[in-house]
């Protein structure tokens, strides 16, 4: 076999793609159920600690930022083994599918609730004191007037740590999770040929590449009339 | 200025503020009242205290000490509704403090809506009225950034009015316009205090003020110096600091 030859057979072998599409499939589903509870668990939990956080209660914010600040410095597959591995010697045991979501949510909650929050510091002063001079109460002015503009500026931010987040899914693999690459993983054992790799690697740009473009619209869409 | 026994009481009687930053002593102990249908202009350098003063009286800033009553109501009794109590009282900001994501027509229903408790279309056709009160009937549907600076504060004037405030506290309102804008935010001031609302005015707008004040206050350091009628502050000041004050603002 020639070297091009060799190479289309190792990473495009048709016939193997064929053989393992269903199974790849099936992790493509996986990582997309996985992806959407991280996704809305993650950005509700990072945007309730921000809420919580400007009542400026000094203890609460305290342990706020040691909670944020723990899960940003972690990297998440040393979470996601900590909670895979060391819950069940405390009689908590968790599937891998579980373990990965917790951790990801976790660590989408940390980093969304840093960005909430710079998002509802950078709003002036003068909206606050424009509003509550109106007879709006602290968390009114904080619905109607100062998230909205909070929540505009945070999407760039938000939605490209969202996709970092939620390509994260792929180290369930290591906990036996049966996602995109996981099923790769398997499939490439069984046929003792990469191709199925390549399969995943489609499997994850037809995922992303919609999400992508979805937080281009978003960003776009939010943008007020200047 | 002397209340005489038959005179109304006064809608804003604020007694003995005191306000500190730390060591730095903003207001020492200073009285101002208030007689509905009156136009209060209050004057001085800058650090004299008469931004905090004024915000004194709608609890933005929190005296450290003394009593505020606005229209009978003890701002700082810690019984005191506070969000209700503001809803008697309007705010203009040297910087206007529209809502920039919400069109001129929903900055105005917003606290209708969400504070007096107005159903959208009665709402609606307050501040419809409000914003046509201030000139820009044509303009209800544009978003801030879409305004001139000047009908930007017209805007957050309308807002305030349209809650029909027993007193208006204006913080330099045209202090950060264009020169050719000040006057139309001025002559809807100037038609508010005609149609007999009770205001008070921090500003550096001295022509106004003689034209249109009751009673200008001249405070430096913290402190309320002197106040009397325009003529007489402007005129004849008592106080040397006045004197300095007023005759820097004239040469200009």
């Amino acid at each position: 076999m020639s070297g091009l030859e060799n190479f289309l057979f190792s990473f495009f072998n048709l016939k193997v793609m064929a053989t393992y599409l269903p199974l790849v499939a099936q992790g493509l589903a996986l990582t997309v159920l996985l992806a959407l509870l991280i996704v809305v668990a993650g950005l509700a939990l990072g945007l309730a600690l921000a809420v919580l956080r400007s009542f400026g209660i000094r203890p609460l914010n305290w342990l706020i930022i040691f909670t944020v600040d723990l899960f940003r410095a972690l990297p998440p597959l040393v979470i996601i083994v900590l909670l895979f591995f060391g819950l069940p010697t405390l009689g908590i045991g968790l599937s891998g599918f579980a373990a990965t979501w917790l951790s990801l949510t976790l660590v989408l909650m940390a980093f969304s609730e840093e960005i909430y929050w710079a998002g509802i510091t950078a709003v002036p002063k003068g909206q606050w004191e424009a509003a509550r001079s109106t007879g709006l109460s602290f968390l009114q002015t904080l619905r109607m007037v100062v998230l909205p503009q909070a929540l505009r500026i945070t999407i760039p931010p938000l939605t490209n740590r969202t996709i970092a987040i939620t390509k994260g899914t792929a180290l369930g693999s290591v906990v036996g999770v049966a996602e995109i690459l996981g099923a790769s993983q398997s499939a490439m054992s069984f046929s003792a040929n990469p191709s199925a790799l390549t399969l995943g690697a489609i499997a994850y740009l037809v995922l992303f590449i919609p999400v992508v473009a979805l937080g281009r619209w978003i960003e776009t869409r939010f943008a007020w009339k200047r | 200025m002397p209340v005489s026994a038959d005179a109304p009481r006064p809608i804003v009687d604020a007694r003995g503020l005191w306000k500190r930053y730390g060591a730095l002593t903003v207001l020492h102990g200073v009285d101002l009242s208030v007689a509905e249908r009156e136009l209060v202009f209050i004057i001085g350098p800058s650090g004299s205290g008469k931004s905090t003063l004024l915000r004194c009286l709608n609890r933005l800033e929190e005296p450290d000490d003394g009593s505020i009553h606005v229209d009978g109501i003890e701002l700082l009794s810690p019984k005191t509704d506070i969000n209700a109590a503001r809803r008697r009282i309007g705010m203009v900001f040297q910087s206007f403090n529209l809502y920039p994501h919400m069109t001129a027509r929903q900055n105005v229903m917003l606290a209708l809506r969400k504070v007096l408790g107005k159903s959208r279309d009665e709402a609606d056709s307050i501040a419809a009225a409000a914003l046509h009160r201030v000139g820009l009937g044509e303009r209800m549907d544009h978003h801030p950034a879409q305004l001139s600076g000047g009908q930007q504060q017209r805007v957050a004037i309308a807002r305030a009015i349209a809650l029909e405030p027993r007193v208006m506290l204006f913080d330099e309102p045209t202090s950060a316009l264009d020169p050719e804008l000040v006057g139309g935010v001025l002559n809807v001031m100037r038609e508010l205090r005609e149609s007999g609302m009770t205001m008070v005015v921090v500003s550096h707008e001295m022509a106004f003020a003689r034209a249109a004040a009751d009673r200008v206050v001249f405070m430096a350091d913290g402190q309320k110096l002197e106040e009397g009628p325009p003529a007489q502050i402007f005129g004849d000041p008592q106080h040397e600091r006045t004197r300095a004050f007023i005759r820097q603002i004239d040469r200009h």
